[in-house]
């Protein structure tokens, strides 16, 4: 999924860091999807080409991390239903160390997020990447020893 | 002259670090007060653990020391409830002792020897100083007045209702925990404050140390949730929170996953389940914040938000079903007890019979709190007005801490800290108020600076919406000098009583050991009592390595801790039933309690009394639990109706009752009483009665031992006779009375055809 994406918004993600001149732009796309608001389709297709539109390269990078970490999470959670929860702790470690991680990658994505600036003064991005790494390790320090 | 020499101190830079130096010494200051204040016990007795759960904790951090931490962790112990054995290492919490082992070995690693037992007894009194601290932190979150932090801070270090719980030798788990829970909230703060993943996980972090410390991490676990639903209700939903909250949770749940003791409650028992309702309700509402700022289209969203208010409500639908079914445990007995005040004495009377499981009384939140419950109050109204997610806390925090506190005594600890922090909130404001030094001097207020002997002059004047802001403006104020020194005058009078009840309150109520007890002689010259420690040492000293002692289980503890000696019954209470039987054997007659105490290889058995010296809280005042927990597993051999006279009184004198007067309690208290007095002169001191001329008499045990005033008397259970005769007809043939013999005879050849 990313590479196609890539090569759709790679012209304007070349200054990424500098993001505030890629938000400018998406609000003329915005008002073009809110007024056919018909069909459930058009309005998926609206919300896909505006999210194609509007977001950072890096953004949609974490984005399709999130989505895997979803497949993965559901994967394991129907592998449990279907064939037993029998070694409760690994299943637990498993799943919660998936559901952590998306916890924290989303985290990451609305501090990086620069529609959410206002909200994170303290925050810089590469603090929010060091803290992401930081609680990171505590989770999967904490999944290894909880996994038996 | 000062003032000059004084003034490049208090500009600019040099000020800042002037007053950042002065902060600090301060901090130092009430860290040593906080101390200083819990050391009455050990200046007055001596380094000693106290009261009965510290004996246990004390005796685990022995073991870690001696064994390291993976036997610890292992730990299964065989010396405490015979014949069944606790799997120790899996069933306490750990963070006591693994924090005092840790300090003991840190202090090796220097070079600086210590007894182990040193660090025991003073570390709830370091920790208090770290509260101190911790709150002083908190409380600076909450306000930007510079002394409410402090204030709080010195509220928390001298507090009676904190101190009660953290004197020296009272190593208890919430000697730390306490540290642990408002640290945690300072995290907790801190992190939603700036919307951080480092410190939301610092904060799970300690939530985890706080989980292997303390039961009482439930508070915490519900607590921060309720107040980030309350901030998505007010519609303060944001990415700050999410990014908080979510990185608490995740972490904060597995890092409590971590304790054996704990396990897989997070997911399985209800206390937890508001935190992963609301984790749930934060990755739906972030879900359609998200697609929202794609879509912004009105009916859309609102559709969104019907869409979220029908997965609650299917959430918490399956939620209760899965309660009823059975998949997720239901509250346990304690919460329900939190909940319906009366539910523990009808249902388990276990937990009722724990003294600090009782509601609250009234004079006790003075008591404990003093000057305090007064302000709190006015730190919470003060929180309303500036409404920030940190104030909602406090506010939230304030109304689910006095609910609680007023249910059962002993969560008066988690409302001692919101208390200082109100208070100090108040107080600083207060302060702030009336200590301005400098009044303007503008040509336009000068007629209402005159006018206004105090604030509420001038407000009254402005229109009423506007009042409260008016006071915030510094052109309104309290300029007149009378006005500031009666004020501030009347507040430091009542701070310093606050200081004097506060001691007061320490040195009096909260500074005994229990274990030593204190008496004043006529001439005014202290007295102590030491029959526990003498008791245990016999048992130490005069019984096999492997004897089992029977005792109620509130002196299992002491038991393994001074005498070591296993015990039946210990205050883990973790076995109903397993203390059931003991009370069964206690208030049963000796008949029925022999074949019991054979049973469970009963050698010693040990009762509290304290007739002859007036001591309150002994077994015969006990015994009436005893009797309910019994009548709770065997109805029909066990009544406690039977223990009352038909008058409904619960008498031991010549009026007992016949069941009372043979069960196995009475008679052990009493037996040979009456020998120490002159004859028609027996007398009871604690329940004031005359006790009959003629004591009871004991068929199946020996007395063992008595302690000096009489409060501890262990006896030894009788082995089998050797001639086959039951004890009654062996104890009245060595008495020589024959023809009680031939009678008794009888008795069991009937049973026997029969």
């Amino acid at each position: 999924m990313a590479p196609k994406r890539t090569t759709a918004s790679a012209s304007r993600e070349a200054t990424p860091s500098s993001s505030s001149t890629t938000t400018i732009p998406t609000t003329p796309s915005r008002t073009v999807v809110s007024k056919g608001s018909q069909s459930p389709a058009q309005i998926a297709a609206g919300i896909w080409e505006n999210y194609q539109d509007k977001t950072p390269q890096r953004t949609k990078l974490v984005d399709v991390f999130l989505a895997f970490l979803v497949v993965v999470g559901v994967l394991q959670f129907v592998y449990c239903v279907v064939a037993g929860n029998y070694p409760f702790n690994a299943f637990l470690s498993g799943f919660s160390a998936t559901v952590g991680q998306f916890v924290l990658t989303a985290s990451l994505r609305m501090q990086t997020n620069m529609e959410n600036k206002a909200d994170f003064v303290a925050v810089s991005h590469e603090r929010a990447f060091a803290d992401y790494v930081f609680g990171s390790l505590i989770l999967h320090f904490f999944c290894v020893n909880f996994i038996n | 002259m000062s003032d000059s020499a004084i003034e490049p101190f208090l500009k600019g830079n040099t000020g800042r670090n002037t007053r950042g130096i002065l902060r600090l010494s301060i901090l130092c200051i009430i860290a040593a007060a906080a101390v200083a204040s819990r050391l009455f016990s050990v200046i007055r007795f001596e380094s000693i653990i106290h009261e009965f759960d510290p004996w246990f904790n004390f005796r685990a951090t022995k073991y870690l020391v001696a064994n390291g931490f993976y036997d610890f962790w292992d730990w299964f112990d065989d010396r405490t409830w015979h014949p069944l054995g606790r799997v120790t290492g899996g069933t306490l919490y750990p963070g006591l002792m693994v924090t005092s082992g840790a300090i003991y070995h840190a202090l090796r690693a220097l070079t600086i020897p210590v007894d182990i037992r040193n660090i025991c007894v003073l570390l709830a009194p370091a920790f208090s100083g770290l509260t101190a601290f911790a709150t002083y932190l908190f409380t600076n979150e909450m306000s930007t007045s510079p002394s409410a932090g402090l204030l709080a801070a010195i509220f928390m270090g001298i507090a009676p209702g904190y101190i009660s719980r953290s004197v020296a030798g009272s190593y208890d788990n919430e000697a730390i925990a306490i540290f642990l829970l408002v640290f945690t909230f300072y995290l907790w703060i801190k992190a939603l404050k700036l919307g951080s993943a480092m410190w939301g996980a610092l904060c799970a972090l300690f939530y985890g140390y706080m989980v292997s410390a303390w039961g009482g991490y439930v508070f915490i676990t519900n607590l921060i949730p309720l107040h980030v639903f309350v901030l998505v209700c007010m519609g303060r939903f944001g990415p700050r929170l999410y990014v908080s909250y979510c990185t608490w949770f995740a972490l904060g749940t597995l890092a409590s996953m971590q304790i054996p003791f704990v396990g897989f409650l997070p997911i399985r028992s209800s206390e937890h389940m508001s935190a992963l309702g609301v984790f749930g309700l934060l990755q739906l509402i972030g879900f359609v914040e998200f697609v929202r700022s794609g879509v912004p289209s009105k009916q859309f969203a609102t559709l969104l938000r019907g869409f979220v208010l029908a997965v609650f409500a299917i959430a918490f639908g399956g939620l209760v079903l899965l309660t009823v079914s059975g998949v997720i445990a239901p509250w346990s007995g304690r919460f329900y007890s939190l909940w319906d005040t009366g539910y523990a004495k009808i249902h388990i009377p276990i937990i009722a019979s724990v003294s600090e499981h009782q509601p609250t009384a009234w004079p006790a939140f003075f008591f404990d709190l003093n000057l305090l419950i007064w302000l709190f109050p006015a730190g919470v109204y003060l929180c309303f007005l500036t409404l920030d997610d940190e104030q909602v806390f406090v506010v939230v925090y304030a109304i689910l801490a006095s609910y609680f506190s007023g249910v059962m005594v002993r969560l008066m600890l988690t409302l001692t800290p919101i208390v200082c922090v109100a208070a100090a909130l108040a107080l600083s404001h207060l302060l702030d108020t009336y200590l301005t030094i400098k009044s303007p001097e503008e040509p336009a207020e000068t007629e209402l600076d005159a006018a206004s002997n105090a604030a509420p002059a001038a407000s009254k004047k402005a229109p009423k919406q506007d009042g409260l802001r008016s006071l915030r403006q510094p052109l309104i104020g309290i300029y007149t000098s009378f006005s500031k020194t009666s004020v501030v005058g009347a507040l430091t009078a009542y701070l310093l009583l606050f200081v004097l009840h506060c001691t007061w309150v320490t040195s009096n109520a909260y500074s005994s050991p229990s274990v030593v007890l204190a008496s004043r002689m006529p001439d005014g010259s202290q007295h102590i009592i030491d029959d526990y420690r003498e008791a245990y040492q016999w048992l130490r000293q005069n019984t096999k390595e492997d004897a089992k002692i029977m005792s109620w289980w509130d002196y299992g503890y002491q038991i393994g801790g001074m005498a070591d000696r296993p015990t039946l019954v210990d205050n883990n209470t973790w076995n109903n039933t397993h203390i059931a039987t003991v009370g069964k054997a206690m208030s049963s007659r000796e008949e029925v309690s022999y074949p019991i105490m054979r049973q469970h290889e009963v050698d010693y058995v040990l009762v509290v009394f304290g007739g002859l010296l007036g001591y309150s809280g002994d077994d015969i005042n006990k015994f009436l639990w005893m009797v309910r927990i019994a009548e709770g597993i065997w109805p029909d051999e066990v009544k406690e109706r039977n223990f009352f006279t038909p008058q409904g009184e619960y008498r031991v004198d010549e009026g007992a009752t016949e069941t009372m007067k043979n069960s196995l309690m009475y008679k052990m208290s009493y037996y040979n009483y009456n020998s120490l007095f002159p004859p028609g002169q027996c007398q009871d001191r604690v329940r004031g009665v005359k006790m009959p001329d003629q004591g009871p008499t004991l068929n199946t045990m020996d007395e063992a031992f008595t302690s000096e005033n009489w409060i501890i008397r262990i006896y030894k259970v009788k082995d089998l006779d050797n001639v086959g005769r039951d004890h009654a007809s062996a104890a009245s043939f060595e008495r020589g009375n024959n023809k009680k013999k031939s009678v008794k005879r009888r008795g069991p050849k009937v049973l026997r055809v029969d």
